[in-house]
């Protein structure tokens, strides 16, 4: 077992998570929480694969993958927004919804054959760096290395461009927003738009690059929840996801991978001989993720920080807000 | 979904409470207006069948899309669940553990306390029953009506504790409990599994071994011969708890003190605090009940149908599905119970049903379209003639 072989599935892995913690991050910090993450994952996924599958062109089937999940969105965005309904029971829905159309129209799929992947590339110079090249910059996919832009283009745009100050005024205080001239409404529709492209592009970065295939509902297996946990651990800041959802997919894969050899560190390696194990291991993400929550909001608690403020409060014009 | 979003959506949402021109030349135009008086109690449940047709369509709609055929798969849905009484026996079968989750949904909905997690304290309540059985806790000649409470209570503990860690986690730590307890559903799954598979697997099979016939919930084809018309029929004893929790559900919510203050802390937070209610000790105690309901549901899973424990058929996502009925019922008790049998049906024809993720979509839809309908409750749409001003 090679803690650099780990890592570097690790990153990998840890980009599933990235681009829907992302997603769901944007959408909520615009005041909207979107609880169909899971939903659209596996809508991206299944329309990712069957689209190369169809095509013969992964970049096609990621494309369509992102649409089809911002499609989705959509549905949530008009009744959370526009019809002013309670989020969360609308975000389960949409996880029902999606879920279901991915499973009608994937149906067969899991038995289709192999499709063409995207690509997996080394970057030339950065790839020499002891130690960090091996993980970071050797034979990752293509999307890997989109999600290695993704983060600072994400904090800079938070926190540094007009835009970004637009989006975390309506999320925090959107009748203030909305009396400087800024389309609260609109902006809303906009961010969970986004937060369902990249919900998608993770769903496509599963099926057509990390581990290929389509699994129906295991092809998840309830990533974007933890996704949606790892927002609230980030305390809605994207540096602090991106680190959360590497350190998982980290974790993902030394729990896939320990399982393995023969002896551990030396000694002879439990979950070897006892394979039923196995299953305690598979618990560990979950309850890491409760323990990750735990440990940010006692943080919260304590420093005092929060979601943002107008976080599942439909904005009604005319009304008294927030 | 798509009749509604044509008028409003187009014309960008921002503009919903103002009166708005929305068709245009076209002499009447199209208002909604916020709705003052409380609609005729007839309304939700226009509204509500309504949404449920709309729903039908649009899932045939997308039937047609995936290659079927509609309107035979539903006719097939209503013959396959009510055609005979054998089949609205089966009917009544499936809805049984829906009833539990179901209720265990609306009671912590009601209180706006999110608890996804039906499905691990459904699965946790199975296990707790099953272990009652497999350690075994009872001696073996242990008669019915001794075996049977005690699994039961065994069930009711196990859901109460799996409810516990998020209520808990919520009321004191201020934890999302929406995250808290899908995780829990997840670990809940390794966990029963790790048993099944590991510990009290039968000869290396994915399963334990069968329940002896005295930790068996009687049937009604156990009177088979004192009454012959109940030959075949697997409804059991666990139907009749389900409505028996329904009708102290609806007690306790719509009648006593607690459910008062349930019902006040989930509409007005801060009223119920300013009211010196305890916010942090009913989260807790609502948690554990809802999980204890679920977990109630989940031993009746096991005593009345699978007689052993096996993964498939108990972590069969009714605890997702008793979300949406809860919502559907309006997280009314008797509706809930009403709704999980419509549910049962779907549930039991779908299986039969190809492609086999079609019951679920059309759950999917069902809860979008219920959910969208809301918004005429509490606005109105109406046509004025261009030019008249009211």
């Amino acid at each position: 077992m090679d803690l650099i072989i780990i890592l570097h599935a690790g990153v990998a892995s840890g980009t599933v998570l990235l681009f829907a913690t992302l997603g769901e991050l944007f959408a909520e910090r615009s005041g909207v929480i979107n609880l169909g993450v899971e939903g659209m994952m596996l809508i991206g996924a299944m329309s990712a694969y069957s689209v190369a599958l169809y095509t013969g062109n992964p970049w096609l089937g990621v494309v369509i993958a992102m649409l089809a999940a911002g499609l989705i969105s959509q549905i949530h965005a008009f009744i959370a927004i526009t019809l002013q309904a309670d989020q969360v029971v609308s975000g389960l829905a949409i996880t029902f919804l999606a879920t279901g159309i991915s499973l009608v129209l994937g149906e067969g799929l899991s038995k289709a054959g192999a499709v063409s992947l995207l690509p997996n590339l080394s970057i030339p110079l950065l790839s020499q760096i002891p130690l960090l090249g091996a993980i970071f910059f050797t034979k990752q996919s293509v999307l890997v290395y989109i999600g290695f832009l993704l983060i600072p283009l994400a904090w800079y745009y938070i926190y540094y461009t007009r835009p970004g100050m637009h989006l975390r005024a309506v999320g925090e205080y959107p009748a203030a927003a909305d009396a400087l001239g800024i389309n609260v409404f609109r902006l809303r529709y906009f961010y969970v738009f986004l937060g369902g492209i990249l919900a998608g592009l993770s769903g496509a970065t599963i099926s057509l690059a990390i581990s290929p295939g389509w699994f129906s509902e295991l092809t998840t297996s309830g990533q974007g929840w933890i996704a949606i946990g790892l927002v609230i651990f980030a305390q809605w800041d994207p540096l602090r996801a991106a680190f959360g959802a590497y350190a998982f997919g980290a974790l993902r894969r030394l729990i896939f991978d320990i399982q393995g050899p023969t002896t551990l560190l030396g000694l002879a390696n439990p979950f070897y001989y006892n394979p039923y194990w196995g299953f305690i291991l598979q618990m560990m993400p979950y309850a890491f993720t409760i323990i990750v929550l735990v440990i940010g909001s006692r943080e919260a608690l304590r420093k005092r920080l929060g979601a943002p403020a107008a976080i599942g409060v439909p904005y009604i014009r005319g009304e008294r807000g927030l | 979904m798509s009749e509604m979003d044509t008028p409003n959506n187009s014309t960008s949402s921002e503009e919903i409470p103002p009166s708005e021109p929305i068709i245009r030349s076209f002499p009447y135009r199209l208002r909604i207006e916020p709705r003052m008086e409380e609609p005729a109690r007839w309304y939700p449940f226009l509204l509500f069948l309504g949404a449920l047709v709309l729903a039908l369509v649009i899932g045939g709609f997308l039937l047609v899309l995936a290659g079927g055929d509609p309107l035979r798969s539903y006719a097939h849905i209503a013959r396959a669940s009510f055609g005979n009484i054998g089949v609205i026996s089966d009917t009544i079968v499936k809805a049984t553990p829906i009833i539990f989750t179901g209720l265990a949904c609306s009671i912590a909905f009601r209180m706006h306390l999110w608890n996804i997690g039906a499905e691990g304290q459904f699965i946790m309540g199975a296990f707790g029953a099953g272990a009652v059985v497999l350690i075994p806790l009872l001696p073996e000649g242990t008669p019915v009506w001794i075996f049977i409470p005690v699994m039961a209570v065994a069930g009711i503990v196990a859901g109460a504790f799996w409810g516990f860690i998020p209520g808990f986690l919520k009321a004191r730590l201020k934890v999302n409990e929406i995250i808290t307890t899908l995780m829990m559903n997840y670990i809940a799954i390794a966990w029963i599994n790790f048993f099944i598979f590991a510990v009290w697997s039968e000869g290396g099979f994915q399963m334990t071994t069968k329940f002896p016939d005295n930790a068996w919930l009687p049937r009604l084809l156990d009177y088979a011969n004192r009454i012959p018309v109940f030959r075949g029929l697997t409804t059991h004893l666990g139907f009749l708890i389900g409505v028996l929790a329904a009708f102290v559900l609806w007690y306790i919510i719509f009648r006593s003190r607690w459910g008062y203050e349930i019902r006040l802390i989930g509409d007005n937070p801060r009223a119920a605090q300013y009211a010196g209610i305890n916010i942090q000790r009913n989260t807790i105690l609502v948690m554990m009940v809802s999980g204890a309901l679920a977990g109630l549901g989940g031993m009746s899973e096991v005593a009345g149908v699978v007689h052993r424990l096996q993964t498939s058929p108990i972590a069969a996502g009714y605890g997702f599905t008793g979300i949406i009925v809860a919502w559907l019922a309006k997280l009314n008790p008797f509706g809930v119970v009403l709704v999980s049998i419509l549910f049962g049906a779907l549930i039991l024809a779908g299986r039969e049903i190809q492609p086999s993720g079609l019951p679920k979509m059309i759950q999917g839809i069902i809860l979008v379209c219920l959910i969208a309908s809301d918004f005429f409750i509490r606005y109105r749409i109406r046509f004025v003639r261009l030019g008249e001003e009211i």
